[in-house]
């Protein structure tokens, strides 16, 4: 085992003033990663009090139905806008990608500070909301609803308006740094494919956000001045707004999965220790995601009384669409093939993703079909399909990840005992809460409900139940993450053996991340080139 | 590039070189101007739908629109982007009292522009011309003349915080100029600036037409 690093990003530059403006992507990344986590056990324990009063049949366990509304409202903002979105690209891809490129930064280093504050602005124009007399419009904020609800809708979109800008400077940051600030010899196809996932991923937060922030400015005028762009009353249209707001959001889902396919193109061949299969499709895909989910936003309107052409179009779409991710699926199997596999922690998270993912992408399918989608629109399997892909694709890939580069981060190693409780108590408690809700759905049941019939009653206990396995599991993460910060065993410069730049300095890295400008001996998963006593150690 | 511009005291400790760091500039300022277009694209797409929803009645509003006012300021916009890149100009020629002289003339015809548009603006609030719920003019034919004005307010109304912004950003740029930070071999913050500019004025250019040369 190498000797710790005496100077690292964590210890040089001391002091609260070195951290608070800090230009150091790694720091950045870490204060994001600190954000995003409130965030997350924020939502989370919103989602828990959902599962809680759903418990039981006839309501009023714990709270009452507007309240509800609210709770359920804020669940969803807060785990989108201000957890999945800039999880993965703020939080570990900040930290990452430039080491994985051997830069020294991002190109804008202030500019990306600036995205932090700016996040941590809109998240407290959110917290305001929640404050003051929560927004409970559901995290779409329809119209014409939203424009009359007399709740604190303008305050929680505006705080998505500015928490939009965050998005977008981390979007352009990293654009121009893949561009820019490659390694001499480093070309595009010898990128690590996070780095095509993070890349494909900005293109996306560059070029929907706006579209959002126009529209969230347009509901705001709607409700403050009555400019009547929205209002059918007024000669306005409220699908209109629809259109507007999915034509961010949908594309913003892949803002929120392609990152996560991203690390799990990391995963799988560090710990399969063999090549990836089909680079180049892997790559290319991100970019065919990312172009097609432009096209693809009508499928969340095929009852929302638009065209029945349009809608034909709009499904035809979402199964082309789902080619792509398709091929990517494909690609990690036949990694895995005749792989040497080793089951640590980020593997396993690697797995439930490959499980999680392909159900969640599948029942999309269902959603995308014309005939289908009317009877299951506004059901549990809209809930349980889109947690499949956020939560069992996402969320499990950002655990991965998370796990991946903790020794990298801290220089320490948490405990893999825990670590492997923690991801089958996840895994556990995740598909017995979702997987439940698919059923409640295509029986009918809808979302949204504060109250429900009788026949549904076990199935809302099974998911409340898992949801209570899963908060097990995510408190011991909480646990033994936290306390291997101070007190883990110290981890060497490359723990799992892998062939990505950042894996070349010392764990924690210096604060100018390599001494001396790395140099390429392998490509980022050249495991077939390199000798054996290398791979064995 | 062959080191011409080592310990530049403009170089960034995570660039090797001037020239890579005036590329990265350029691309993350077309990145940007890039999102600036569509957040206009909301804009312009409302606008289109409601124009193909009621076509006569766009055609009876605009013609309340001043074409005069509207052709001087274009004329006005369209000036200072040239003052604007041949500010950039004398930069790149090393004189110094030109570019500000450029620099100041952009930003008097940047007040031009508010000011016609202030006075526009004020003619309309006098006779009820305005958004939504408080338009109060009873003047125009056709079906939802508020919403005509919802859309001219809205679209103007964000070019010009754009302007504002604008002659912020190039005032900041005048006191760098006037402080020597500015060479021929470095000037990216006033190129981009002026790149910036011309977004706001092209899409003026699209403004124009669409609002007050209706039919």
């Amino acid at each position: 085992m190498e000797a710790v690093p005496e100077r690292s990003y964590l210890n040089e530059p001391k002091g609260w003033k070195s951290w608070v403006f800090t230009l150091d992507h790694k720091r950045i990344g870490l204060m994001y990663l600190f954000s995003i986590m409130a965030s997350f056990l924020l939502g989370g324990i919103f989602a828990l009090l959902i599962r809680l009063e759903l418990l039981h049949i006839g309501g009023k366990h714990i709270m009452g139905a507007e309240t509800y509304n609210q709770v359920f409202t804020l669940h969803g903002a807060i785990m989108i806008f201000l957890f999945i979105i800039p999880s993965i690209p703020a939080a570990l891809g900040n930290f990452v990608l430039p080491q994985m490129l051997g830069a020294k930064d991002v190109a804008f280093p202030r500019l990306n500070l600036a995205s932090f504050y700016i996040y941590v602005f809109g998240a407290f124009f959110a917290v305001y909301s929640m404050m003051s007399n929560a927004a409970d419009t559901g995290w779409t904020f329809y119209t014409p609803y939203s424009t009359t609800t007399n709740t604190a809708v303008i305050s929680m979109t505006l705080g998505v308006f500015i928490l939009g800008f965050s998005s977008i400077f981390t979007g352009l940051n990293f654009i121009v740094t893949v561009h820019k600030l490659r390694l001499p010899g480093m070309t595009w196809y010898k990128m690590p494919l996070f780095v095509w996932g993070l890349y494909a991923t900005a293109i996306i937060q560059v070029l929907a956000t706006p579209v959002l922030g126009i529209t969230l400015i347009l509901l705001i005028l709607e409700r403050l001045f009555g400019i009547g762009i929205f209002d059918p009353a007024m000669g306005g249209d409220p699908i209109l707004y629809q259109h507007f707001f999915w034509f961010y959001s949908h594309p913003a889902v892949y803002i929120m999965i392609l990152p996560g396919m991203a690390i799990i193109s990391e995963l799988i061949p560090v710990f399969a220790h063999r090549k990836i299969f089909g680079y180049k499709a892997i790559a290319y895909s991100s970019l065919a995601i990312a172009f097609v989910s432009f096209l693809v936003w009508g499928h969340h309107m095929f009852v929302s009384g638009q065209s029945q052409y349009a809608a034909m179009i709009f499904s035809f779409l979402t199964f082309v669409v789902a080619i792509p991710s398709g091929i990517k699926v494909f690609n990690w199997l036949a990694t895995l093939y005749k792989g040497s596999i080793s089951f640590a922690t980020p593997m396993l998270y690697a797995f439930s993703f490959l499980f999680l993912f392909t159900i969640g992408g599948l029942t999309g399918m269902f959603l995308g079909a014309l005939a289908t989608d009317v009877h299951l629109h506004d059901t549990y399997f809209v809930v349980a399909h889109f947690h499949y892909v956020m939560m069992g694709g996402t969320v499990m890939a950002f655990l991965g990840g998370l796990h991946y580069w903790w020794p990298k981060m801290w220089g320490r190693m948490y405990n893999e005992f825990w670590g492997k409780v923690s991801a089958v108590l996840v895994f556990l408690g995740f598909n017995i809460t979702f997987f439940t809700q698919f059923i409640l759905g295509a029986k009918g049941m809808p979302r949204r409900y504060y109250n429900y019939l009788d026949q549904y009653q076990p199935l809302h206990a099974y998911s409340t139940y898992g949801s209570w396995i899963l908060a097990l599991g995510f408190i011991i993460m909480a646990v033994y993450l936290i306390h291997s910060i101070f007190k883990g065993k110290k981890a060497s410069g490359n723990p799992w053996g892998g062939l990505t730049l950042e894996w070349t300095n010392s764990s924690p890295p210096p604060p100018e991340n390599f001494i001396e400008t790395p140099v390429l001996k392998y490509g980022p998963y050249d495991y077939d080139k390199l000798p054996a006593e290398k791979l064995n150690s | 590039m062959e080191h011409t511009h080592e310990h530049s005291p403009h170089l960034a400790h995570h660039f090797s070189e001037m020239e890579q760091q005036h590329e990265s500039a350029k691309l993350g300022m077309w990145i940007f101007l890039l999102t600036e277009i569509l957040l206009f694209g909301g804009l312009f797409t409302a606008y289109a739908i409601y124009r193909a929803w009621h076509p006569d009645m766009f055609y009876n509003a605009h013609k309340f629109l001043n074409i005069y006012l509207g052709t001087l300021n274009t004329v006005v916009l369209i000036t200072s982007s040239l003052t604007m890149a041949l500010a950039i100009r004398a930069t790149q020629m090393g004189r110094k009292n030109r570019t500000i002289g450029f620099l100041i003339f952009t930003l008097l015809l940047a007040g031009i522009f508010l000011v016609i548009k202030y006075l526009e603006y004020r003619h309309k609030f006098e006779v009820g011309q305005l958004p939504g719920k408080y338009y109060t003019f009873t003047g125009i034919e056709g079906t939802n003349p508020h919403i005509f004005f919802s859309i001219y307010f809205m679209m103007t109304g964000l070019h010009g915080i754009h302007v504002m912004a604008g002659i912020g950003v190039i005032g900041w740029m005048l006191r760098k100029t006037i402080k020597n930070t500015f060479s021929p071999e470095y000037y990216t913050p006033l190129e981009m600036t002026g790149l910036y500019w011309h977004l706001v004025d092209i899409i003026w250019i699209f403004l124009f037409p669409l609002l007050y040369l209706v039919g």
